[in-house]
């Protein structure tokens, strides 16, 4: 039996984010998967567009209403929803617009949700990371039920470009709620490498001890083209901003080359640079469990480390 | 009507516990292991004591769906300050859908303006049991919080997103879930302990509530993750930057 996957977009307004490419990529491992798009946005042409020349994408649908210019959850839900009766799966990346958004669509499916899906097994058998990524599971989902999952985007590559699926824009099938109001967002913008997608990654421990000592990462960062990260214990101290966090409860990565300095790695912090193709660690305790998963360690002082290879770059 | 916060509280391994997958491949070992409130429901807790405190509401109820040995986790919750427990039993784990199902039918019967949750236990990491929760009572949702705000009828929730920060205002009630930064857990003290035994703990059967719990998922194994190999320790700044251009990260 052939697969129809059905993949949420999650967007700005103007630009596809790179998550949906993942998804793509995701659903194409499933045998003979048929894949379409859905864009819900107030002006969709834009991110359709790009949604289309994704490798692999059979058909872009848009649903365009006013209340879109935002992505709530409760208000993209019931029109996915109401639209998901020809699909056999529904994806969304597992970003925190998709973690969001998919279990409310799973529940208005009544359906159950396999999160952070790593890898696709057969069309309905899929293993994702449990217990902070200290056990893999592999999960079935029953024959008569939807497929409804988020995507592990650091598991998969992104899909290609250079496709042309056509482009079909329907009628908002359901109402949405007046219950929830987008008020404001504060994203901070900034001209360096996103930590999400970034082949580099360098990334602060408590041990910085100081916003100001951060700074030094940021040099750093910008002579190796590489974005910042940093430990939970380093944004509760407030020495980085909170959309830097790297671990279970902050962001998944999977760069090429992650610099560990001043972190200890719990494994908390740890499951979320599992995929890290390198993992480079600058600490001064040789004990500290981050040199377990180092592929290359340096026992020593961040503080005269880190410095002495900015020199030498 | 009493202003009631109804806050969901799951038993879970303790954060600090190594667990080990059994080498049969059918879970992970959990004879003898810590067991704690997860982490995000004690942070959920803690925000609904803290409203109470605030005078804007009345009664903090605590509901745990889970197996007996759970009401060691809610007498916890009753200890830290919540004023009233409900247990429903199950010896079998939930899934999130059942689960959203169950804390619905506690909700009809409790009317809480305010439901909160953690944004996800941390054994299966699941992260659905808000978002499933709020789409079956057709009310909003605000998830990832780490600031709430209470007006007349109305929350603004300011939640952690990928990109920063996005506040929402949601209409009352609603179902809203923690993230680590809302709030700093209290301690519990000695004598709440020997206080919240006095508390009432109601428990409840799943089959009293009318619901029939399913399963959807089956679990076919589990797996411990494929281990990084452990690597080599250069001995300075430069012997780094040599390592990393052996290995074609640095341009030589
Ligand atoms: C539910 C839950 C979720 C969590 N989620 C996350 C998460 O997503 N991400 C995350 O990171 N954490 C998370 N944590 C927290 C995690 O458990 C750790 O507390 C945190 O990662 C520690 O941060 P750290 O390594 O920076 O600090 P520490 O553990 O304090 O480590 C600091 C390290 O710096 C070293 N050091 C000190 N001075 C120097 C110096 N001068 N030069 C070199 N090295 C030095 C020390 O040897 C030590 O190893 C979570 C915790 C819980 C309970
Ligand atoms: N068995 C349960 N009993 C009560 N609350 C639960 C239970 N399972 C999950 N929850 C709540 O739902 C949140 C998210 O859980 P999950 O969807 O399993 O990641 C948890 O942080 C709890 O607040």
């Amino acid at each position: 039996m052939s697969a129809a996957i059905l993949i949420v977009a999650e967007h700005d307004g103007s630009t596809l984010a790179a998550g949906t490419a993942k998804c793509v990529a995701c659903a194409a491992t499933v045998a003979q998967a048929e894949i379409t798009v859905l864009v819900c946005a107030s002006d969709a042409a834009a991110v359709a567009r790009q949604a289309a020349q994704l490798q692999g994408v059979h058909r872009v649908l848009t649903v365009e209403h006013p209340v879109h210019a935002h992505p709530l959850a409760a208000a993209i839900a019931p029109q996915i929803a109401a639209l998901a009766a020809p699909y056999t799966h529904v994806f969304g990346p597992s970003s925190t617009f998709g973690k969001d958004l998919m279990p409310r669509i799973a529940a208005l499916l009544e359906t159950a949700q396999v999160s952070d899906i790593m890898a696709v097994e057969s069309p309905r058998r899929f293993r994702r990371p449990i217990y902070a990524g200290n056990a893999i599971v592999t999960v079935e989902v029953p024959e008569d039920a939807k497929v409804v999952g988020t995507v592990r985007t650091a598991s998969f590559p992104a899909a290609g470009t250079g496709g042309s699926a056509r482009i079909e824009n329907v009628a908002p099938p359901a109402e949405p709620p007046a219950h929830t109001r987008f008020v404001s967002s504060s994203a901070a913008k900034s001209d360096r490498p996103d930590l999400q997608t970034a082949a580099r990654v360098i990334s602060g421990g408590r041990a910085l001890g100081s916003a100001e000592a951060f700074q030094m990462l940021y040099r750093l960062a910008d002579k190796l083209g590489a974005a910042v990260g940093a430990s939970r214990a380093a944004v509760d101290a407030g020495y980085a901003p909170n959309e830097l966090q790297v671990g279970q409860t902050g962001k998944i990565i999977a760069p090429e080359l992650y610099v560990a300095i001043g972190i200890s790695g719990a494994i908390q912090h740890l499951t979320g640079i599992k995929d890290a193709r390198t993992i480079v660690a600058i600490n001064k305790d040789p004990q500290a469990p981050i040199f377990e998963v180092a592929d290359i360690g340096l026992v020593g002082n961040l503080f005269e480390i880190v410095p002495q290879i900015e020199k030498l770059l | 009507m009493m202003k009631r916060i109804i806050v969901g509280i799951k038993r879970v391994v303790d954060y600090n516990v190594r667990i080990r997958v059994k080498p049969d491949g059918s879970g992970v070992a959990l004879d003898g292991v810590k067991m704690s409130v997860n982490p995000f429901d004690e942070i959920a807790l803690e925000e609904a004591i803290r409203i109470k405190e605030r005078g804007l509401a009345e009664e903090v109820v605590v509901a745990s769906v889970g197996p007996t040995d759970c009401q060691a986790q809610l007498r916890t919750c009753l200890a830290m300050g919540a004023d009233r427990a409900l247990h429903v039993h199950s010896d079998t784990p939930t899934e999130p859908l059942t689960t959203a199902r169950i804390l619905l039918k506690l909700i009809e019967r409790e009317q809480p303006f305010l439901v909160l949750l953690g944004k996800q236990a941390i054994d299966d990491d699941n992260g659905q049991t808000g978002q499933m929760l709020a789409a079956l009572w057709a009310r909003p949702q605000a998830t990832f919080a780490s600031k709430i705000v209470l007006a007349e009828g109305k929350a603004q929730v300011t939640r952690e997103v990928d990109a920063g920060l996005e506040t929402l205002e949601v209409d009352l009630p609603a179902v809203v879930t923690a993230d680590l930064r809302l709030n700093e857990p209290r301690y519990v003290k000695l004598p709440e302990i020997m206080k919240a035994k006095r508390k009432p703990l109601e428990t409840l059967s799943v089959e009293s509530l009318g619901i029939t719990p399913r399963v959807q998922l089956r679990t076919v194994r589990v797996d411990p993750p494929p281990q990084r190999q452990k690597g080599m320790l250069v001995e300075n700044a430069a012997e780094l930057i040599a390592a990393l251009k052996a290995k074609g990260l640095l341009a030589s």
